[in-house]
């Protein structure tokens, strides 16, 4: 077989040396407001972690094929290593670690260690915050695959539905029953 | 010191650093402070075989932020005795996706743009990556994983059956699978003179400061390995994974710390995958279903760095009684990745070829196929004669048949319809060896009443952090709440590893033990705890050779209710139900867990994952979570978890066996097996996507419908 190389040694074109674009950002994270000069190629998820010390989004696969990652951005749920951090400016963005209220936990928080609802806890976080967000939207009557009417303003979130509202998040250590369990006890 | 309150051993306990994990604040390797902080990517092969002809750095080097580009052009050499840990040692190139090149640099941003821009040039040779049967190159290993004979045998085979009423002749194949534990492999490196500390995501610190210092010729006291969290294993982070080497290259080259975590597309390439494996299953019996012949041969691959041979077929030798037994092994070294350890090695993939042609042979028979395996249990071990520790997988499968709903199944395969659905059940036997590898320990008691237990043991998600604050606290005859326990961190009394399930075992022993020696001195001081606090230290590895000869083994029952939809070839389990004997339960909350990750990985065996190979180029084609397929919430529906208890004194301190991988070992044969009971038809290609029910849809509908 005959590999084609990129070029070989002397041989490269070379790239113009430029600086990196950056741009002033102005944004809400947990509350505090920050304001930072972002690398236009960085994502959400690299800044939070790698500049605000935000450690709690996890960053399993950088493609939005896991949800470990997973963020509020302005009350929705998404997946922080999808978005550029400089699409945020003037956004509001809790993470995991904005989720507790002081020393108190979140329900789900307390309903995840109650269930045991995860093994590693690499998964974790973006759980959570993927079940407040999917919380939030069921709130507002929006129906999901599952979702038997679709005209229902109100879909009980049974466990198909959780599962269903859920599989944007995978858990390695297959903590999905408890997951599933715990969602539901605080969903009543 | 309270010494009459109730056991903690068996209790629920929520784990212990819970808290931590829910609300963000649990550190990982990569999210470790340093100051000034190099980010590390790695440049993967672009060809399966060959030699680079030439790394131009050029480019990479002119994005700003760049510090330098590493390759077998500058890398300093290392030793060690894992090829696949000898990182730029040479200009070959054995697998597609080996570490070839890694540009360090100021952000994250700029060495992963500049690593797309180091250009390697190649002479790429004829590579071979695809494992099949009757491989020209297939040899017999000198051994198994870990030290097992390749072959084995036990009176004639052959002749047996031949004379056999009943036989099954089948081969069933697997792929390879990928681990992908959530947390990528990841390491920050931080120099001090010549002194290393590796934040390391792993699954054993005292092994990965062993494999940093033997790499970089330190003493292991000049290397501290810090694991705290680790964001799950299943094996992968056993043994050190090449990213700790290259952040510790990495640093040392630009003088400040550094750090690498693999992309999840990299881990596919370096970070280990389980052999697939083909696997003839021979089977004979009398007309009453007693087996008399027993013959599993398998052929699977390794690669030309190093031998990695899986013990696939190791499981049959104790599984079944049959006077007459053959168990073969032949692997074939390809241009691949070296293949590793995932969850339940050797039992695995092997139980599932067992346990689907039990199935076969109990369809032959006209057998129930609970009542099969029944008639064929062993009063000892088969191969070895020695006596069971303890063995109760009579009792999981009866136990099991009662809770899950067994008794009145109608055998009738592909009879049995519920709108589009096909429904059936099935069952699998599974079973995982019970070992414990040495470990050291102390405990200490401290004048404010509270006790630290230190041991550099892993907690992966398994719980072994909370088990041994339970097992500790109950040495001590405290409650867990004024137990410490310090694990992830090479500095601690050293540790076995987190792996063949012998965490819980090998370091419970230690801790058990060590707080029993603490016990005694502060028994020996009065109760008193002198201002200072009071320490004892205990070393296993005197008990575990003095450990009696006995063959110690989990064991346990796997039950699947399928649904398989002819028309889409969608199949849906329903129901899992898993019934476990595994000595005594130290935290029936994390246990179940263990289980039901483990049956959940065994569903997706079954039906979702599998990483196939790219022919054409080498590697993997599926190299991500997109296109293989780790199971999704709404993929997985009713698992549940029970265990017997068992009480075993030939084990350990603690009568425990461990729990972390036999959870995966037989699902995949009970869906399989229930898919043919909804069916009719035999699937015994692994994983049975729906294209493949679907090529035998004719089958199914022409069958009792
Ligand atoms: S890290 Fe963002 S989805 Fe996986
Ligand atoms: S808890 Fe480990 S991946 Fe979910």
């Amino acid at each position: 077989m005959d590999v084609p190389s990129k070029g070989t040694a002397g041989g490269a074109q070379r790239t113009a040396a430029r600086p990196p674009a950056r741009t002033d950002v102005t944004v809400s994270v947990n509350g505090a407001v920050e304001r930072i000069k972002v690398d236009n190629r960085a994502s959400l998820l690299d800044v939070l972690r790698e500049r605000l010390g935000l450690t709690g989004a996890k960053k399993g696969c950088d493609h939005g094929q896991c949800g470990a990652c997973t963020v509020l951005l302005d009350g929705r749920r998404v997946n922080a290593c999808l978005i550029l951090a400089v699409t945020v400016d003037q956004a509001e963005v809790v993470t995991v670690e904005g989720l507790t209220d002081g020393t108190r936990l979140h329900p789900l928080q307390a309903a995840f260690i109650e269930r045991d609802a995860f093994q590693c806890g690499y998964c974790t976080p973006g759980q959570l915050c993927s079940a407040v967000g999917m919380l939030a939207e069921a709130a507002k009557g929006r129906a999901s695959a599952v979702t038997a009417d679709l005209a229902d303003d109100a879909p009980v979130l049974d466990e198909a539905e959780i599962r269903e509202r859920m599989s944007g998040n995978l858990c390695r250590c297959g903590a999905y029953p408890n997951i599933v369990a715990a969602i539901g006890e605080v969903a009543g | 010191m309270t010494t009459d309150i109730e056991r903690v051993t068996g209790t629920a306990l929520d784990r212990v650093e819970g808290r931590d994990k829910v609300t963000g604040l649990a550190r990982y390797a990569y999210e470790y402070p340093a100051d000034d902080i190099a980010y590390v990517v790695p440049v993967p092969a672009a060809i399966a075989r060959g030699t680079i002809t030439g790394i131009d750095p050029g480019d990479a080097l002119a994005v700003p932020g760049v510090l330098t580009v590493l390759s077998f052009r500058n890398a300093p050499p290392l030793a060690g005795n894992d090829p696949e840990l000898r990182i730029f040692s040479s200009d070959r190139v054995s697998y597609r996706g080996q570490m070839v090149a890694a540009v360090v640099a100021d952000t994250l941003e700029a060495a992963a743009e500049a690593a797309r821009l180091v250009h390697v040039g190649y002479d790429a040779e004829p590579h071979d990556v695809l494992l099949r049967p009757d491989h020209p190159e297939a040899y017999v290993p000198e051994k198994v994983n870990p030290s097992f004979p390749a072959v084995s045998e036990q009176g004639d085979v052959e002749a047996a059956l031949g004379d056999a009423a009943v036989t099954v002749d089948t081969t069933y194949t697997t792929p390879a699978y990928h681990n992908n534990a959530m947390e990528p492999h990841a390491t920050l490196a931080v120099w001090s003179g010549d002194r290393l500390t590796a934040y390391d995501s792993n699954q054993g610190s005292s092994t990965a400061r062993d494999m940093l210092a033997a790499a970089f010729g330190l003493e292991p006291g000049q290397v501290r390995v810090v694991s705290p969290h680790v964001g799950g294993g299943f094996g992968s982070k056993g043994t050190p994974r090449p990213q700790i080497v290259l952040a510790a290259l990495a640093a040392r080259a630009v003088g400040r710390p550094a750090k690498v975590a693999l992309t999840r597309q990299h881990m596919f390439a370096v970070t280990g995958y389980r052999t697939p494996s083909i696997q003839r299953v021979r089977l004979g019996a009398d007309a009453s279903g007693r087996m008399t012949a027993l013959a599993h041969e398998v052929e699977e691959q390794t690669s030309t760095l190093k031998e990695f041979a899986e013990q696939t077929a190791v499981p049959s030798r104790m599984m079944y009684a049959a006077p007459n037994r053959l168990t073969t092994h032949r692997v074939v070294a390809l241009d691949v990745a070296t293949p590793s350890w995932m969850r339940a090695p050797g039992e695995c993939p092997g139980m599932y070829a067992l346990e689907s042609a039990m199935d076969e042979l109990a369809v032959a028979c006209g057998l129930d196929p609970i009542e099969l395996r029944v008639r064929n249990e062993p009063e000892e071990d088969p191969e070895s004669g020695l006596p069971w520790s303890s063995r109760n997988v009579v009792a999981c499968l009866r136990e099991g048949a009662a809770w899950f709903g067994w008794a009145g199944r109608d055998p009738a395969p592909g009879v049995r319809r519920d709108g589009r659905w096909l429904v059936g059940t099935g069952v699998a036997a599974s079973t995982y060896p019970a070992r414990r590898r040495p470990s050291e320990a102390t405990a200490r008691a401290t004048a404010d009443g509270r006790f630290t237990v230190r041991i550099a043991a892993a907690d992966i998600g398994t719980g072994s952090r909370t088990a041994l604050t339970q097992i500790a606290a109950d040495a001590l005859g405290v409650p867990p709440e004024r137990v410490d326990v310090r694990i992830g961190d090479s500095a601690l009394p050293t540790a076995s590893l987190a792996g063949g399930s012998m965490g819980t075992a090998s370091w419970g022993s230690a801790v058990a033990m060590a707080c029993v020696r603490l016990r005694e001195r502060l028994d020996g001081a009065g109760g008193e705890v002198p201002e200072d606090g009071i320490e004892a230290r205990y070393d296993t590895a005197d008990d575990i050779k003095a450990d009696a000869a006995y063959a110690r083994h989990a064991f346990g029952a796997q039950f699947a209710e399928v649904r398989v939809d002819p028309g889409t070839g969608e199949i849906r389990v329903p129901r899992l139900l898993g019934v476990f004997a595994a000595g005594r339960i130290i935290n029936a909350k994390t246990a179940r867990s263990q289980f039901i990750g483990g049956m959940t990985m065994g569903l997706a065996m079954a039906l979702l994952e599998e990483s196939v190979p790219d022919a054409e180029f080498g590697g993997f084609l599926n190299h991500d979570l997109a296109q293989y397929h780790v199971p999704a919430n709404a993929d997985v529906a009713n698992i549940d978890a029970r265990w017997i208890e068992e009480d075993d004194p030939h084990l350990n301190p603690m009568g425990s066996k461990g729990i972390g991988e036999i959870g995966i070992v037989g699902t995949a044969a009970a869906i399989g097996n229930a898919v043919h009971h909804a069916t009719g038809v035999r699937f015994r290609d692994l994983p049975i996507r729906p294209d493949r029910v679907l090529d035998r849809a004719p089958q199914i509908g022409g069958r009792n419908l």
